[in-house]
């Protein structure tokens, strides 16, 4: 990955609180895992979104950065914390708030 | 157009030991579902246990053969007792 790449994520990811790596924009999502990450993070406050459509070095590279195959990918206060599966069921449990706000590990 | 048996297998014999449930969500045989109960779950975050599953299928998720796999992983001692992730 280029470097400015790999800059460019973790600048994203230290100035905002909630990050989504998605498939289209917040307000089009093109892909039913992205809408449902969203869904699930927007209660909670202000999600900033990158879609990942917009620029195929964005979205191969934050595979590889993440260790992740898939898009959406979220970070929640620098940290990664899954994809639409996780984020789904840490929503269902009532555990988002806690890890935004950071009470939770 | 991929066969669940495939997936089944690579995720199976990556994880010995694991019980392995594929489903073809669309009929279109590249969105899947997939349940996995491994003991090698146990005290791992769920990031780990779903990068466990995606590691034997890396290169159908990066040609986009695999386009879609909704995960659900569990430890035996959750398949027991865990009644929110299989209803999430």
């Amino acid at each position: 990955m280029r470097p400015e790449l790999k800059d460019r994520f973790d600048q994203e990811i230290r100035s905002n609180k909630v990050v989504l790596y998605m498939k289209g924009t917040a307000d089009f999502p093109r892909c039913g895992f992205s809408a449902a990450a969203l869904e699930a993070l927007r209660p909670f406050g202000r999600v900033y979104t990158v879609d990942v459509l917009a620029d195929s070095e964005v979205r191969e590279g934050i595979k590889e950065y993440s260790n992740w195959p898939t898009i959406p990918q979220v970070y929640i206060n620098g940290r990664f914390i899954g994809g639409s599966d996780i984020i789904r069921e840490l929503a269902a449990r009532g555990e988002l708030q806690d890890i935004i706000e950071g009470r939770a590990s | 157009m991929l066969d669940p048996n495939e997936i089944r297998r690579r995720i199976a014999e990556s994880l010995p030991g694991s019980e392995v449930e594929v489903r073809d969500m669309t009929g279109t045989g590249d969105h899947f579902e997939a349940w996995v109960v491994s003991e090698t779950f146990a005290g791992k975050p769920m990031v780990e246990q779903h990068q466990l599953v995606y590691r034997p299928l890396r290169d159908l998720l990066q040609s986009g053969e695999l386009h879609a796999l909704a995960l659900k992983t569990f430890t035996p001692e959750q398949w027991r007792s865990d009644p929110v992730r299989k209803s999430t």
